[in-house]
């Protein structure tokens, strides 16, 4: 028995498994790592760790495209039969929100980059020189930016806490497979 | 300073001469003070991706003594007051203040003394000296070029590299160069 890639109609594969708890450490990381930045009273640990920001949102920005692209190619498993239909029909609402939370996120804050007046240049990891949103420069937009990204980061770290309430209430009480899927990838014995 | 080059510019004003080389060194030797007034101390950091940052100081004093009979005993010193930093944003002019750059609460000046002068051209020198910020101190060279002398005001352009990771300077390399290109317009006022 090895672990297979790609998901099955029960299981996920180990690439959706590791992309999924890759990024979600990633994300809390990040809003960790934003709460504190903008929180500190040394200017110098301030840069360093906003570039550290910068650099982990391009490559949270790269997961979740290959994210998205890995579940528009391998579909995910079907949910299990003990799911209700209400949950049936708004769980794919709250999955595709998560999606589009983590594609606003790194997005928003590129945006702010690209607008703000200080015109510091990203470079992920200072490996390369990421090119800025061929949006304009100006105060007003640096000011729409930054508010967006802070909203878009409450409310998206507001949606995980959700999602991970949900997959502990179907290990817990409702006692399915809907967490493990997650946590042990499918193997060759799924693929009849 | 550039007392061959006075010399042999005295004999050659006769002919025509540019005006910034028709100086003689018995006309420039002696103690001259900057004016802040009408000199500039402009300086500029490359960062990624090309472009820069510039950005002034407003606030310096020094002086510049041009020895009557050896230029190499010609001295210049500077001091700039670092909490006169202007880059025309206001949040990089707080940061360069703050502890991360020049800490200018705790380390108020940063002084350049000279050791050597020695003439490069005809109206060019090296100046080399002893560069001090935030309590450390390296050699540094600069270039001076003389831009003239009339009625007792002398005039210098006087550019170098400095790195500012020597000076505890080193934030936010490799995105902003570790190079400092400075780019000086002084102007000094005989007495």
């Amino acid at each position: 028995m090895s672990a297979s890639i790609t998901n099955t109609s029960t299981r996920y594969g180990w690439a959706a498994i590791v992309l999924h708890w890759l990024i979600a450490l990633i994300f809390i990381g990040q809003f960790a790592l934003g709460f504190v930045m903008v929180r500190l009273t040394s200017q110098r640990t301030a840069f360093e760790l906003i570039q550290l920001h910068k650099s982990f949102g391009f490559l949270l920005l790269g997961l979740i495209i290959l994210r998205i692209a890995w579940r528009i190619g391998n579909a995910g498993p079907a949910l299990p039969r003990s799911v209700g239909s209400l949950e049936r029909r708004t769980a794919p609402l709250a999955h595709f929100a998560l999606y589009a939370f983590q594609l606003a996120l790194p997005l928003s804050g590129w945006a702010l980059v690209s607008v703000s007046m200080l015109e510091i240049p990203s470079m992920p990891f200072n490996l390369f020189v990421m090119p800025n949103l061929p949006l304009a420069e100006s105060d007003a937009a640096e000011s729409f930016w930054a508010a967006a990204h802070w909203y878009l980061a409450y409310a998206g770290i507001a949606l995980v806490a959700l999602h991970a309430l949900a997959a502990l209430r179907h290990h817990f009480w409702l006692k399915d497979t809907v967490l493990t899927r997650m946590i042990t990838p499918s193997s060759d014995r799924d693929m009849e | 300073m550039y007392a061959r080059i006075f010399g042999f510019a005295a004999v050659a004003a006769c002919i025509a001469m540019p005006a910034s080389a028709a100086v003689a060194l018995s006309d420039a030797a002696g103690s001259y003070t900057i004016s802040p007034a009408s000199s500039s101390i402009r300086f500029s950091i490359g960062k990624v991706g090309g472009g820069g940052l510039d950005g002034a100081f407003s606030r310096f004093k020094g002086s510049i003594r041009i020895d009557n009979s050896d230029v190499g005993r010609s001295q210049v010193n500077f001091t700039i007051f670092p909490e006169s930093v202007g880059t025309g944003q206001s949040r990089i002019d707080a940061f360069l203040r703050s502890d991360a750059v020049f800490d200018a609460a705790n380390s108020p000046e940063i002084q350049f003394r000279s050791t050597s002068v020695k003439r490069t051209g005809d109206t060019s020198a090296l100046i080399t000296g002893r560069l001090t910020a935030r309590g450390k101190t390296f050699p540094e060279k600069f270039t001076a070029e003389l831009g003239g002398l009339k009625a007792g005001t002398i005039n210098f352009h006087v550019t170098g590299k400095v790195l500012r990771s020597r000076y505890g300077m080193d934030v936010g390399t490799p995105i902003y160069s570790n190079i400092v290109d400075f780019d000086m317009t002084l102007t000094g006022k005989r007495g």
